[in-house]
């Protein structure tokens, strides 16, 4: 009967319903849970429609372990292991979190301190981690060739990708240079040139009969990307209309222009919710440290608050998932 | 929470312990792709993948359930957040995978390679 009666809200207990406690869950715990539900639904949607795209070009999509490849201070080709890292973190990061409501049950305030601190460590070390990954992405490290009819081409020396600076020689042949405001309008610069024109990119696959070109058309049988012939490679060649360096919403060395959008919207939309999280951690961090929580007799704010981090948690699992391993 | 405050320490370890290994397994899998795994198909795509996802949901489920500490909520609020979320995931994923399919199959034979 109690639950259908309004309940004036103009008292002092506007923000935790005025103790009402449907389910035995607190106010404000059962909107953050309803709030996860909505932001899930968001993310489902995002990854729904990676979903769509990826099975419309399934015959042409990147290959994920062919794009993420790189480590930090290490060279080499080391497919995943640095995503696989940045998991770890993220995981052990809610194991702390978890541990500091834990400790808030018990009234530990120190370690409820101690725990959240790591917590946050983690959410930076991710945080950072992902920064790098945007980085190493958006500089590309091998460069390709868009044709006229939006193809990717890549170069290949033994069936392994090469970037443009392993075999291309030679001067431009075209003088181009990047356009900046000190040579003329102030206000107005151009795009940047490519460090490699495509005359120059052409001459020099001609002079190389070891370079070979990888178109993006996936080969079902092998999923493997195919490999033309010189003759074939020459004939594509002739199409072509940019040289890509590394990623931008309108084009990338990668594959298809979605590819890249797709990385950029789902893991930043990720990375957006790590930093608030992180933000939010931090605010709960010094309330602990200032003793709020003591005074107020229970420390369910951690718990609130764990519950969006788990969820970024959660979230960065199917990413792991849907992004990089399917 | 409504039940005793005991302490979850070990389980929380213990779960840590259960999300690095299938974590480790699956990167192990996405590095190595072993072809009778990669190769096949079965429902509409590789084993391989199959694996993922069903270890995927196999660690949101612990995620959720010992983190999130959903395990201590009454049953409804559990079933309110879990089934909605579940529900429409479903039908949007559903949804949207067959019109994928869709598009490729009528988009696919105009691209020329």
């Amino acid at each position: 009967m109690e639950a259908n009666i309004a309940i004036p809200s103009d008292g002092k207990n506007t923000w935790d319903g005025g103790g009402v406690r449907p389910f035995g869950a607190s106010y404000g715990k059962m909107m953050m849970w309803f709030f996860i539900v909505s932001d899930a639904l968001t993310f489902s949607g995002f990854l729904a429609a990676y979903g769509l795209t990826r099975f419309k070009f399934i015959d042409s999509w990147p290959i994920a372990d062919e794009v993420f490849t790189h480590v930090p201070f290490i060279h080499g080709i080391y497919p995943m292991y640095y995503v696989a890292f940045m998991t770890f973190i993220l995981i052990f990061s809610s194991v702390t979190m978890v541990m500091a409501v834990d400790a808030g049950h018990k009234m530990q305030k120190s370690k409820v301190a101690w725990y959240m601190f790591a917590t946050i460590i983690g959410g930076l070390i991710f945080v950072g981690s992902q920064a790098w990954e945007w980085n190493t992405f958006i500089n590309g490290s091998y460069g390709a060739v868009k044709t006229t009819n939006g193809k990717v081409l890549q170069f290949v020396k033994d069936g392994k990708q090469i970037a443009l600076s392993d075999f291309v020689v030679g001067s431009r042949m075209d003088e181009r240079v990047t356009h900046t405001k000190k040579n003329g309008l102030w206000f107005v610069s151009g795009d940047e040139v490519p460090k490699y024109s495509l005359a120059q990119i052409t001459a020099s696959y001609k002079a190389d009969p070891s370079v070979q070109i990888r178109i993006e058309k996936i080969d079902m049988d092998k999923k493997k990307k195919y490999i033309l012939s010189r003759e074939k490679g020459l004939a594509e060649l002739a199409n072509g209309q940019r040289v890509v360096e590394g990623a931008n919403l309108s084009a990338n060395e990668y594959g298809n222009t979605i590819f890249a959008n797709f990385f950029f919207f789902i893991t930043g939309f990720h990375g957006f919710h790590v930093f608030s999280g992180i933000v939010l951690n931090i605010i709960i961090f010094f309330n602990v440290v200032l003793g709020t929580y003591e005074k107020k007799g229970h420390y369910e704010m951690v718990e609130k608050v764990g519950l969006y981090w788990h969820f970024v948690d959660l979230v960065w699992v199917f990413v792991f998932t849907f992004f990089y391993l399917v | 929470m409504a039940h005793a405050h005991e302490s979850n320490v070990k389980r929380i370890w213990m779960v840590f312990g259960l999300l690095s290994v299938v974590t480790i397994i699956e990167v192990y899998l996405g590095i190595v792709k072993p072809e009778i795994l990669h190769l096949t198909s079965i429902l509409g795509t590789s084993p391989l993948n199959w694996i993922f996802i069903i270890l995927t949901l196999f660690k949101a489920y612990y995620i959720t359930w010992t983190f999130m500490h959903m395990e201590g909520e009454k049953k409804w609020f559990r079933r309110a957040a879990v089934w909605t979320a579940v529900f429409l995931v479903c039908y949007l994923v559903t949804l949207f995978l067959i019109e994928g399919g869709y598009l490729h199959s009528t988009l696919a034979p105009l691209v020329k390679w």
